[in-house]
């Protein structure tokens, strides 16, 4: 057994302060088995959100070291122990208390993306067919489990406070899994370009470093959006060549 | 549509450089920047040399396609009468515009030099030096919508560039004029450059859309899957390659300058 120090932060949304804490460690712990520890034994009243422990909730996204991390991912001996493990809520959303924010925003966010609009059943017993390959495209953006570490690092939203233009990677991740499904009909590309804001995202692929289920959200979601957003309203010769295909 | 849910935020935005992470964040950027820089640097100072850009039968990358110019490769001829005296001429300032574009509009380079040379993020979860922020969503930065024509102006000059290769095989002995099949040095160099030019060119973000991401349903277009599965596997190392080929191709300049000016020999192989 060997000890290791923690700097959490602790306060609400009048303020707060960075608070040590030490405890013992032993092989195999992930960050959020301390925070539990330091809990149990030191501070009762630390509030921490937290459910599945298998990195499938999206519950406990936190900022270890600066890094947006789910804690029950973040193993202790990925971490330099030698220096005190500094850990702190989420800045992109407003703090609720100690490690807890309110993340409701990006549920309001959701409610304005158009919704699935399929098409007509292709069979009479009201099913669909569609090939396997077109199904995997867009299924790689299905395993998110809105963390939200993706709206927290990405600097849009984080140090510019675009909340009201901007609807964050996770909602491209939503919108591309819509907009790239076979079946969908529906058009949100003119939304994508004036009410959610993809025109803002400069691609720092921040958003694709936090993703704990590794999901490609700037080159598979995020930029190919943002080209058929290029088709629609900024490519002459795209429009030209659909104009004489009709 | 539904009002948005208005939160209050209340976390400070934090200033310049302020960040709790603890690892060298800095170095990813400082190393683009440098690297870049550097390359930028040496291009331009090589597109203004104007000479020593052509050693027997190879062309530098810098100066292919030679529209006019002195050097046998050029294709209209020599500079034209009509330039302005006062304005210095060298065949790659007819060119190199093109590929510069290509690069600068380039998803992968934009990432890169935004943080690098603009701070926009420093790093992942480092503050800003400004508030102000307009992203890709207005003038200027609307302007790297772009990107798709400097694309197709990419593969065109990949064409030229192979064709410089297939020249770069064919030697003319200086006592008889005889041209003959041969590989030099320089030969696998500038079909390297090709083959790393290639590899960033064909994983373009712009191009696998075009091929094939537009669609909705990929499946049912049998050439466009193929090309969309091909364009993704380059895509997926496209940092990758967009810092070999910016290397090689700047190698490739510095490898035919030295050889016209006589500071290094070609050593042939066939």
């Amino acid at each position: 057994m060997s000890s290791a120090t923690f700097r959490i932060w602790r306060g609400n949304a009048d303020g707060g302060a960075f608070e040590d804490y030490t405890t013992e460690v032993s092989e195999g712990m992930v960050v959020l088995d301390a925070v539990h520890q330091i809990q149990a034994e030191k501070a009762n009243d630390l509030a921490v959100r937290w459910n599945c422990k298998a990195g499938k909730c999206g519950s406990c996204s936190a900022e270890v070291n600066g890094n947006p991390k789910l804690m029950c991912m973040t193993r202790l001996n990925s971490l330099p122990l030698d220096q005190p493990v500094t850990i702190e809520p989420m800045q992109t959303f407003p703090l609720i208390r100690d490690l807890v924010t309110d993340v409701s925003w990006n549920y309001e966010v959701k409610k304005r993306i158009k919704q699935f609009a399929p098409r007509a059943p292709d069979a009479p017993d009201g099913s669909w067919r569609v090939e396997q390959y077109d199904v995997e495209r867009v299924q790689e953006f299905r395993k998110c489990i809105e963390c939200f570490l993706c709206q927290d690092v990405c600097h849009v939203l984080r140090d510019h406070r675009l909340h009201d233009k901007f609807i964050g990677p996770r909602y491209f991740v939503y919108t591309a899994a819509l907009e790239m499904q076979v079946l969908d009909t529906a058009d949100r590309v003119n939304d994508l370009a004036n009410e959610h804001g993809v025109g803002y995202c400069n691609i720092t692929k921040c958003c694709t470093k936090v993703c704990p289920e590794e999901i490609t959200i700037t080159d598979n979601a995020i930029i190919p959006l943002k080209e058929r957003v290029v088709d629609e309203m900024y490519d002459p010769l795209t429009k030209m060549l659909r104009m004489f295909r009709g | 549509m539904e009002q948005v849910h208005r939160v209050q935020i209340v976390a400070p935005v934090r200033g310049w450089g302020q960040t709790t992470r603890p690892d060298a964040w800095w170095l990813q950027p400082l190393v683009v920047f440098l690297g870049l820089s550097t390359a930028i640097g040496y291009m331009t100072w090589a597109a203004f040399q104007g000479e020593f850009y052509h050693f027997g039968p190879y062309l530098s990358p810098l100066y292919s396609p030679e529209l006019l110019g002195g050097s046998p490769h050029s294709l209209f001829g020599p500079q034209p009468a009509w330039w302005p005296g006062f304005l210095p001429f060298s065949p790659a300032f007819l060119i190199l515009w093109a590929p510069a574009g290509f690069r600068v509009t380039c998803y992968y380079y934009r990432g890169a030099y935004y943080k690098a040379f603009w701070a926009d993020p420093p790093s992942c979860s480092v503050g800003e030096p400004r508030s102000t922020f307009l992203g890709e969503n207005s003038f200027p930065l609307i302007v790297q919508n772009i990107h798709r024509y400097f694309m197709y102006l990419a593969l065109l000059f990949l064409v030229f560039l192979t064709y410089d290769v297939w020249n770069a095989l064919w030697f003319e002995n200086a006592a008889t004029g005889v041209v003959s099949f041969g590989i030099g040095v320089g030969t696998l160099v500038l079909a390297l450059n090709v083959v790393l030019l290639g590899s960033y060119c064909f994983g373009c973000h712009s191009l696998r859309h075009l091929v094939g991401g537009r669609h909705d349903r990929i499946a049912g277009l049998a050439v466009q899957r193929s090309c969309y599965d091909c364009v993704s596997g380059f895509n997926r190392r496209h940092m990758l390659y967009a810092w070999m080929s910016l290397a090689w191709v700047t190698f490739s300049d510095v490898y035919v300058r030295l050889c016209a000016m006589g500071i290094w020999t070609d050593f042939r192989l066939l």
